[in-house]
């Protein structure tokens, strides 16, 4: 009972952050419908910049456990927002009218870019950040306790408020209008005088800061990482992006959340060893069963 | 054309921009070198990065504003160069180069040393996995990026075939080859008639699966130490120094004992296997089944309201990648000896892709040329072997927005209508 509890609860957090990075994947393919490859490695990314940030921060007599998050979180986001704008602007936007083969294998040797020279400029070792925020609430319950460190309720509050913000920008701002026009019609959207290619520069922007929550949540949290963590958390958070219907929002954060409850479950109860087997069964299952995914709109071919 | 006034303010903004991103991206990541908890700083080489981002941008932005360079860039967005098609009656002046090339494949293993002739292998093995994925990605147009997988299968077929029923090369070699492709089958089937993006995932996901399988079911596959495979062997005769059942091929011929005995049989078997697949490729675009994929690859509605069967033209394509790299994976286990999972990650199939990428997809010559170069030149070039999946990144996007056909242009000849059948 207890392994059960503490399994949801960790689950619940993984899934969050699976919910985060799903986002980018689900808002780049619903708006020029392709699969950033490159997206995980941005995850990535944004972990070195965590810790680049948190080495800084410490170097410059910082001190106090908010300020450092504050920081890490002002830091990261801003680069990594630019990362992403890099990428779109280098690697998609040329091949904006070929096939989408051609824009997939790109996002591919984009993939492989980042993480070659991650590797070439941080070394091939692995990094970690120090432990800032430690303790945790227990419960008792039965002859067990379940423990929730400090850590795993701030990943929820962040990762939850990030979703929130985002769902206001998408809803209520003059932006997420522009980017839900460019989903539903992107040639009719241009016809009316948004700039289209701004607003898909954006949402790479916006996929990439969600991906930089991520980052600097689960580093602060793991506290090691190297750079091969994104091609795994990629799969994973595009799994979720999938279980959830691609192109929806809520999709996302829900998929993201049920994947990782059922992966902690099966870690916990069935094997772990076989949880990544498990993760990539379900991606293959959904794909083949039900591609449209639970709040995904089925997709129906023009001619 | 008068019209080259030539802004070199815009140019100049244009080069300011980019070096400014360039600063915020390259900045943290190349400037600050994590060390421990600690950091140390290399700002040298960022400068560098920056300056060259701002040449170049300086100088693209100039050159698009010129008249040849917008007649360039305007070329590149109209890109639809497709195959050449050559008249009915074309013969190529370079028929004397298959002979060259057979004379001189099988002169190799009788000139070269044996660090040559292992590399010589793996670039052959390549050949192979390229042509396999060229069928599937270069002629049906399906990204498939699990086909390590199907790698893995072949190899891990040997290898477990020899230590848990006693089978050996020969008899792997065919069943590999099926297992493969039945593998193919299975996961196709369901999954080919699904959107293109879709069908590349679940082969990533496929691909991974088989990995992790192999690197946790220890009781089977030993797992991540890895397990031998069998050396091939002459009818019978094995290329090993002391044989425990029967003679050896160096007894049997009585020549004196050389450990490149081996690799030699194997360059000559797998030799033989290359030109097979060569032809066969070369005879079934040829067929309708060619025909069909590559039609199906330009324009899919159109060819299912001609009444092809998408899914079983799709399928066929896939087990026939499959099966090749199934064999491929035999060679591959038999020329190691030794096969542990890390053989068989993701970046293999990025390898792989990249050689279709680069060597044009649906194009034969190219991918051979294309496998060589790729996986020859960073064995001849060690200094640069760490900057090899950078450099493979870098290439896949270049090719993408430059040539996204290869840089082998694929022709082919037309048709004419035969004289005096229907007049």
């Amino acid at each position: 009972m207890d392994i059960v509890l503490q399994q949801l609860v960790n689950g619940l957090t993984l899934g969050s952050v699976y919910g985060l990075i799903a986002i980018g994947y689900t808002m780049v393919y619903g708006i020029i419908g392709m699969i950033n490859f490159a997206h995980g490695d941005v995850y990535m990314v944004s972990a070195y910049l965590t810790a680049i940030a948190i080495a800084l921060l410490t170097f410059f007599g910082v001190q106090s456990f908010p300020f450092i998050l504050i920081g890490t979180l002002i830091f990261t986001i801003i680069v990594t927002g630019a990362y992403g704008w890099v990428i779109e602007r280098v690697a998609y936007r040329p091949l904006r009218n070929s096939s989408r083969l051609s824009v997939l294998i790109s996002a591919i040797g984009m993939s492989l870019i980042l993480q070659n020279y991650v590797q070439l400029s941080q070394g091939p070792n692995q990094q970690g950040v120090p432990t800032l925020l430690s303790g945790a609430i227990r419960f008792h319950v039965g002859d067990g306790f379940v423990q929730i460190t400090y850590m795993k309720i701030l990943i929820l509050l962040i990762a939850f408020a990030g979703m929130g913000v985002l769902t206001y920008i998408i809803q209520k701002t003059k932006l997420g209008r522009m980017c839900r026009a460019t989903q539903q019609d992107r040639k009719m959207a241009s016809i009316l005088g948004i700039d289209t290619d701004k607003v898909i520069s954006s949402v790479f922007v916006i996929g990439s800061s969600m991906a930089a929550l991520a980052g600097v949540l689960v580093t602060l949290d793991y506290g090691s990482f190297d750079f091969y963590i994104g091609f795994i958390m990629g799969i994973k958070a595009f799994t979720a992006a999938v279980l959830g219907g691609i192109g929806s929002l809520p999709g996302a954060m829900l998929g993201g959340i049920i994947l990782g409850l059922s992966e902690s479950l099966f870690a916990g109860l069935i094997s772990s060893d076989y949880k990544d087997v498990f993760s990539f069964s379900l991606l293959v299952l959904i794909l083949i069963i039900r591609p449209s995914g639970l709040l995904g709109k089925p997709a129906v071919e023009k001619v | 054309m008068t019209q080259t006034d030539i802004s070199y303010k815009k140019s100049g903004t244009d080069a300011i921009i980019a070096a400014l991103m360039a600063l915020v991206v390259f900045g943290p990541i190349m400037g600050i070198v994590l060390n421990g908890y600690q950091f140390k700083l290399s700002f040298d080489r960022v400068f560098v990065i920056v300056a060259i981002v701002f040449v170049g941008r300086f100088l693209m932005s100039t050159f698009f504003q010129t008249h040849r360079g917008k007649m360039m860039a305007f070329r590149y967005t109209n890109n639809n160069d497709g195959v050449t098609v050559l008249p009915p009656n074309h013969k190529s002046q370079m028929v004397w180069i298959i002979p060259l090339v057979m004379v001189i494949g099988l002169l190799v293993p009788f000139i070269a040393s044996k660090y040559v002739l292992t590399i010589v292998i793996l670039g052959l093995i390549y050949v192979l996995l390229g042509l396999g994925l060229n069928i599937v990605v270069g002629l049906a147009g399906l990204l498939d990026l699990g086909f390590v997988g199907f790698y893995a299968i072949g190899a891990y077929g040997l290898a477990l075939g020899y230590n848990h029923l006693g089978l050996g090369f020969w008899s792997m070699l065919p069943i590999a080859a099926i297992l493969a492709a039945c593998a193919g089958a299975i996961l196709g089937f369901p999954v080919l008639r699904m959107h293109g993006d879709y069908l590349a995932i679940v082969t990533l996901g496929f691909g991974e699966i088989i990995r992790l399988v192999l690197t946790n079911w220890q009781s089977f596959t030993h797992g991540p130490n890895g397990i031998t495979a069998p050396a091939p062997t002459l009818f019978g005769l094995e290329f090993k120094r002391r044989s425990a059942h029967g003679e050896t091929f160096h007894e049997f011929f009585n020549v004196p004992y050389d450990s490149a005995h081996k690799y030699m049989f194997v360059y000559l078997v797998l030799f033989v296997v290359v030109w097979a697949v060569l032809f066969i490729k070369h005879r079934l675009v040829k067929m309708p089944i060619g025909r069909a994929w590559e039609a199906l690859r330009e324009d899919e509605i159109a060819c299912r309201s001609l009444g092809l069967n998408h899914v079983l033209v799709k399928l066929s394509a896939f087990m026939m990648g499959a099966a090749i790299a199934g064999i491929a994976g035999v060679f591959f286990a038999t020329y190691q000896g030794f096969i542990n999972p890390t053989s068989f990650t993701f970046f293999e199939s990025a390898l792989i892709l990249a050689i279709v990428v680069l060597g044009g997809m649906g194009s034969t010559v190219g991918v051979v040329i294309a496998a060589f170069c790729l996986t020859v030149l960073p064995e001849l070039l060690r200094e640069v072997a760490q900057y090899r999946i950078l450099l493979f990144g870098i290439l896949m996007v270049v090719m993408m927005i430059w040539k996204p056909r290869g840089l082998v242009r694929v022709t082919r000849r037309g048709f004419a209508r035969k004289e005096g059948v229907v007049k």
